[in-house]
């Protein structure tokens, strides 16, 4: 890279970070919460990426994850006054030990493809169901938190203003594309890979696949519990009816996808645009006195078609090389 | 003790029989070559070698330790590589990052596993396209690669299934070249199944004919191809022409 263009993207990723820092401090709260919308979706498909864009396992059914991350950490909370800093752990030792469970049932089956997308589904139906049982846990009537205290902030129970959950999910954003962006560069970037590409090959240069695929997709379910604990704590409110829903698994799928699967940014420029343009659109036609439910989906579904069509590559590719930064394939 | 022995070994699919009791060794730092038509069971008993299939009886081993039977990946790390006839590469990954998977079978570090795969690709040609796409090249390239790949495993045997297919003769020679290095600087074994004559004349120290899963003759080339067995089940009519023997 020469000089210049190294400067450059300095520059870019510079304006970005400072942008994001500032932003609590010169948006309205509806734009803030846009963005933390925007910010937990890049997140979770950021996530969801590592399992298929990095070793190329196909899932359909990552709202188990957050949904149980959810409840554990809110489990905890409401019935033993359990701050989510301890809850997350049991969030991600339950969806860790979900995710290792389904994936060893499958690759030891040799379940692959679209019949592993199938089991991934039924898991996540098979929880939304039996939560809908657990009335400990609210049943269908829903688990509440106590609504949090909007201009105290409790750190320790992660109580307290929007720009708090704003700032910990910019963190977390972070922290994910840090982790992937390191692994990539490590053995478990180099196997998971070739295991995508072509499992029988990865396996003749001496790679255990069975083993390396669990590794991927225990490694999203963990990343993906995070996901539930934060979403546990700033909704408030959590009804397996939702949180366990196909359409919530397919909602993580649309930022990486949209963005470019396989690459480190592509989840995060996804979801930026899939909330931009649903949430903006929506909000633009209330404000001009149209009211059209379901609007928010056309335009998910129009805006996937249209990258598909158009952009196989997904958005950040094509928008990377236009910005002169090379995009990085995983 | 030999490098490989295969004992007494056989396969069915479906009661049909891919292999029979074929029996054979491979010494040490030698090139091996296993021939025979079309259906012979070359590939099969390489994959039962590679750990692709489990054999049904018999024994293989490896510097007399058994790995008839174990999975694919332990094969590789006991010491056997294998190229696959129809390639198969890592498409979306660069020539360099095929090579650098397969440098991880014995490097610890990711930075020697790159120092290897260069060096690995250097030998094989393919220096100069080292950031290319896997997707772009050519099938004479690809080949290279599919053999760079393997052979960055740092392999005690190299198993080459077809490498020479769809060459022209000028590349065959350059590939032949290559093998005869890289065998020597890494002081590997090879065992390749081969229908270009050319190539396994070039090659071979010892030759082992297949036909309808048996093995019906193994030895010094010149000896091989003129018994008369072989010359009947395999090398009968155009082989012969299109050998130039």
């Amino acid at each position: 890279m020469t000089a210049v263009r190294r400067r450059g993207r300095v520059a870019l990723i510079g304006a970005v970070v400072a942008l994001a820092i500032a932003l609590p401090f010169v948006a309205n709260s509806y734009i803030l919460s846009v963005v933390t919308l925007a910010l937990y979706l890049a997140y979770a498909g950021q996530a969801w990426n590592v399992m298929m864009g990095f070793a190329g396992q196909l899932s359909l059914g990552h709202s188990l994850y957050v949904g149980l991350g959810a409840y554990a950490s809110a489990g905890l909370f409401s019935h033993f006054q359990i701050g989510p800093w301890a809850g997350v752990w049991l969030a991600i030792i339950l969806c860790t030990a979900a995710g290792a469970f389904i994936g060893a049932l499958a690759f030891r089956l040799r379940i692959s493809g679209v019949q592993l997308s199938l089991l991934t589904i039924a898991f996540a139906e098979l929880a939304r169901i039996g939560f809908d049982h657990l009335d400990w846990l609210g049943g269908p009537g829903g688990l509440f938190l106590r609504v949090a205290e909007r201009n105290s902030v409790d750190l320790l129970g992660f109580r307290g203003p929007p720009a708090m959950y704003y700032y910990t999910i910019l963190v977390l954003v972070g922290g994910a594309l840090g982790l992937c962006s390191w692994l990539f560069r490590r053995r478990a970037g180099y196997y998971w890979r070739a295991i995508r590409e072509d499992e029988a090959a990865a396996q003749s240069l001496g790679i255990d696949v069975f083993r390396w695929k669990l590794y991927a997709v225990a490694l999203s379910s963990a990343m993906t519990a995070v996901a539930g604990v934060f979403f546990a704590f700033y909704y408030n409110n959590l009804f397996p009816e939702q949180i366990f829903s196909f359409g919530r698994s397919i909602e993580i799928i649309l930022g990486p996808v949209v963005g470019g699967v396989g690459t480190l940014l592509g989840p995060i420029v996804g979801a930026g645009a899939i909330v931009v343009l649903g949430d903006g659109t929506t909000e633009l036609m209330n404000r001009i006195g149209l009211d059209i439910p379901g609007g928010k989906q056309v335009i998910h579904g129009l805006l996937l078609l249209l990258v598909t069509i158009y952009l196989p590559e997904g958005l950040w590719p094509p928008l990377a090389r236009a910005l002169g930064v090379a995009p990085r394939r995983l | 003790m030999p490098l490989l022995e295969v004992e007494a070994v056989s396969k069915s699919f479906r009661g049909l029989r891919a292999v029979a009791e074929a029996t054979f060794s491979v010494e040490r730092d030698t090139i091996s070559a296993l021939i025979g038509p079309n259906g012979a069971g070359k590939t099969t008993l390489f994959n039962l070698i590679a750990g692709m299939y489990r054999p049904d009886a018999g024994e293989i081993r490896l510097r007399g330790r058994g790995i008839g039977g174990l999975p694919a990946h332990r094969v590789c790390k006991a010491g056997i590589a294998r190229t696959f006839q129809l390639v198969r590469p890592f498409d979306d990954l660069s020539v360099l990052d095929n090579a650098v998977v397969g440098a991880l079978n014995t490097e610890r570090t990711v930075a020697g596993a790159r120092a290897r795969a260069r060096a690995v690709l250097g030998h094989l040609g393919l220096g100069d396209k080292m950031s290319l796409i896997a997707s772009h090249l050519t099938l004479a390239d690809r080949r290279r690669l599919e053999v760079a790949r393997a052979v960055a495993t740092r392999p005690a045997l190299l198993l080459l299934d077809e490498v020479m297919a769809g060459l022209r003769p000028g590349e065959v020679d350059e590939l032949v070249a290559m093998l005869r290095t890289a065998q020597r600087e890494e002081g590997m074994t090879i065992l390749l199944t081969e229908h270009v004559m050319r190539a396994v004349l070039a090659l071979a120290d010892q030759i082992v004919v297949l036909h309808h899963g048996e093995v019906i003759a193994r030895g010094a080339p010149a000896a091989v191809l003129r018994e008369p067995a072989v010359l009947e089940s395999y090398l009968g009519e155009d082989a012969l022409d299109g050998a130039g023997v």
